[in-house]
């Protein structure tokens, strides 16, 4: 593989090799052989893991074990009827499933799964390193929120509407904490680049889950609710709104607002893998160097998966927080401790360079 | 004649705070949805989330079962018992054929009373535990569903073991039981009953102390005690409200008097309340199971009883027990011919359901299917 490459970069030159032709190959195998099976086979995991916490055997008719099941499951979204409800607003109906998946995927661009070039073969295990990554990724997390209260509203149907409406509300409430705990993080590495704050917390000997341990459970709380999953899964409560913002979606709109739940899962995991937990670095480099013999992108796998582990557990566990009991979490819990969590970091920053001297 | 379509919303100047008030909305929460166990239909006033009115209509499932009572004989009404309260078809049978026997003066053996309360208290348990399924499932938690319905496969192995069937037992006649319990039945039970009370506290571990579960339940749908009876409202609804009032204790019935059971009561009358009740009661229900399996006596299961049975010229009766939603109760009247003249049911699920514009005025949406889900009620027998 890294022969092959070598000798593309050969043949182009290192200029084109490098702006042009390595992410196209990048992106296309991120998404066709990354990102794509993985989300269709989290469905599988999920239902499994699911399966199994629940005293039951999950999909296990197609195909080994079941593993052919997600296949299967996306050729009956492929060749459904995909309706359309006669008094929608048309344009926004189509627009709104591809404004949740989008942003979703265009995210994973920054997130680097392993080293820059050099340390792990001659490529940079990412596709390109935004100065301002952080910042790119809140801003594109908000907009695939816009996707579900478009499609709540554009079905013209009254449970959509409340499913949309509830995710407006939670939008609302989630983006300020997450992106204040998103804060701490960013102070301890000084960049706002990913890649950065990896090798930052390489330098700096420690994940910064130990030093900003609030602020990593406030990002996962309110990941988990950015991601609308279990207990935080008011906008599509089925059990309520009937499916919430989809009701009225079907085929293959339908599984692309449901791509753009695995998708959101997945970013959650992996910026929080990224920022709290070390990215691609092994654990304890000191104690056990013997792990750095894994190569990166493994154990920011492993990591992301505990994380996507977690998600299924909760699902498992929990039962589904109320509209306006979610926003008190929100506010009057996650906004303050977000807040002096920041202060606080900031005093010890302070303390630790000899400000207060 | 007022059509339920277009019937008015009661006041429409809905208070004072006025510019508090955004734009209200009417939306149809049923008949096919997801939580309203069955075809329930309630048309709802929102403002946003919040309910301003609701307005239940019922009738989706009804059969005119009262109706076809009066067209069979007697014993041959036992089956349409079954399909009324689906999920508890052993109370429903004994309500009847209770009924049945106090209009006809016959005495049950004492085994048959036993195989009776036997067959009753797994249904309250099985009945029990689809209730618990389903109100934690319309809450957001999903596991417990697969829990209880694990257990509850037990107990309808064990039906199906005595009657052939599952869920429609028909499993009792006028006069005593149609089979004797078959060999190993008790030792069986027994396994269930050993091994049931652990599953219990398994739910209970994965709700009861869960801050979300307390979130969703506590205070929410109070019901006031002196509401509860003004309504009529019985069985674990009443007593999460805390009035002690169970029939097995208040008018025992069949071998009720020779058992040591304890009747939980509630405090605040909130859906936790009744939770707790309800997860009690399967506590209670598991103790006079055991008790049961002990003191069965053997000997016959059938009364002395005429070949047709006719009930004496206006002969009128009505008996209630306690079944696993409240006070199901039937009222026979007989004309001299070997068909009742009349058949009314006080089912339990429709009155229950009365208190729901009660309890959800001024809730949220989430609200109203956590109070659909205690009120637990089975359409079967709200519409007959």
């Amino acid at each position: 593989m890294t022969g092959l490459l070598e000798s593309v970069r050969h043949a182009l030159g290192d200029t084109l090799f490098y702006w042009a032709f390595s992410p196209v190959i990048k992106i296309v195998l991120l998404l066709f052989v990354g990102l794509l099976p993985l989300i269709s086979y989290l469905t599988f995991a999920e239902r499994k893991v699911l399966g199994y916490m629940q005293a039951r055997l999950g999909p296990n008719r197609v195909g080994p074990w079941g593993l052919l099941q997600p296949i299967a499951d996306v050729m009956k979204l492929l060749v459904k009827e995909d309706t359309l409800p006669a008094r929608a607003v048309k344009w926004a109906f189509i627009l709104a499933p591809g404004l949740v998946v989008g942003p979703a995927l265009i995210i994973f661009s920054v997130i680097p799964i392993g080293p820059r070039d050099g340390e792990l073969g001659h490529v940079n295990w990412f596709i390109t390193d935004v100065n301002t990554g952080l910042l790119f990724i809140v801003a594109l997390a908000t907009i695939g929120v816009y996707g579900l209260i478009i499609g709540g509203w554009a079905s013209n149907n009254k449970f959509s509407l409340m499913g949309g409406l509830r995710s407006a509300a939670q939008m609302i409430s989630y983006e300020v904490p997450q992106g204040l705990a998103l804060v701490g993080p960013l102070m301890l590495g000084g960049t706002l680049s990913l890649v950065g704050i990896v090798e930052a917390q390489r330098d700096q000997h420690v994940w910064y889950i130990l030093p900003q341990i609030v602020a990593f459970f406030i990002y996962l709380v309110a990941g988990v609710a950015e991601s609308n999953r279990n207990p935080f899964d008011l906008p599509e409560a089925e059990s309520e709104l009937v499916a919430g913002f989809h009701t009225e979606y079907s085929g293959m709109r339908f599984a692309l607002f449901f791509l753009g739940e695995y998708a959101n899962m997945i970013v959650v995991s992996a910026v929080a893998t990224t920022l709290f937990l070390g990215g691609w670095l092994p654990p304890f480099p000191h104690l056990l160097p013997g792990l750095a013999v894994i190569p990166g992108p493994i154990w920011f796998a492993l990591k992301a998966f505990a994380f996507l582990f977690a998600y299924i557990w909760f699902r498992g566990t929990f039962p589904r927080y109320r509209f306006d009991q979610l926003m008190d979490l929100g506010w009057k819990w996650m906004i303050p401790l977000a807040l002096l969590n920041i202060f606080f970091t900031g005093l010890i920053k302070l303390w630790v360079s000899g400000g207060f001297h | 004649m007022t059509s339920p379509f277009v019937q008015p919303f009661g006041d429409e100047s809905l208070g004072d705070n006025l510019l508090n008030r955004s734009e209200e909305m009417e939306l149809n929460f049923g008949p096919q949805h997801p939580s309203t166990h069955g075809v329930l239909r309630l048309k709802l006033k929102v403002d946003g989330e919040r309910i301003i009115d609701c307005y239940p209509i019922i009738g989706y499932l009804h059969r005119g079962t009262e109706k076809l009572f009066e067209l069979h004989p007697y014993f041959q009404n036992v089956p349409h018992t079954d399909r009324m309260d689906y999920v508890a078809a052993a109370t429903n049978n004994l309500a009847y054929v209770g009924a049945v026997e106090k209009l006809m003066g016959l005495v049950v053996p004492p085994r048959a009373g036993y195989i009776r309360v036997l067959l009753c208290e797994l249904q309250r348990i099985s009945s029990h535990l689809l209730w618990l399924a389903t109100h934690a499932i319309d809450i957001g938690a999903m596991t417990p569903f697969f829990y209880t319905f694990r257990e509850r496969e037990l107990i309808l192995d064990l039906f199906e073991e005595y009657c052939g069937a599952r869920l429609t037992l028909n499993c009792m006649r006028p006069g005593g039981m149609p089979h004797d319990l078959p060999v190993g039945w008790i030792e069986k039970c027994r396994v269930f009953v050993d091994g049931f009370l652990p599953r219990i506290d398994e739910y209970e571990g994965l709700l009861t102390e869960n801050r979300i579960w307390k979130k969703r339940t506590v205070g929410v749908g109070v019901l006031d005690p002196q509401v509860a009876i003004d309504y009529g409202i019985t069985g674990p609804m009443l007593r999460g409200s805390g009035i002690d009032w169970d029939m097995r204790k208040q008018m025992p019935y069949e071998v009720y008097p020779e058992m040591q059971f304890d009747v939980p009561l509630g405090k605040n009358g909130d859906t936790y309340d009744r939770y707790l009740v309800r997860m009690e009661e399967m506590r209670q229900s598991n103790r006079i199971l055991r008790q049961c399996l002990d003191q069965i006596p053997e000997g016959p299961i059938m009364a002395k009883r005429p070949r047709v049975m006719k009930a004496v010229k206006d002969g009128e009766v009505y008996h209630g027990i306690e079944g696993p939603k409240g006070e199901i109760g039937f009222y026979i009247v007989g004309d001299g011919t070997p068909n009742p003249y009349r058949c009314h049911v006080r089912a339990p699920s429709f009155i229950n359901l009365q208190s729901v514009p009660e309890l959800c005025k001024g809730a949220l949406i989430a609200d109203l299917v956590a109070i659909i889900g205690t009120t637990d009620i089975v359409l079967g027998e709200v519409d007959r």
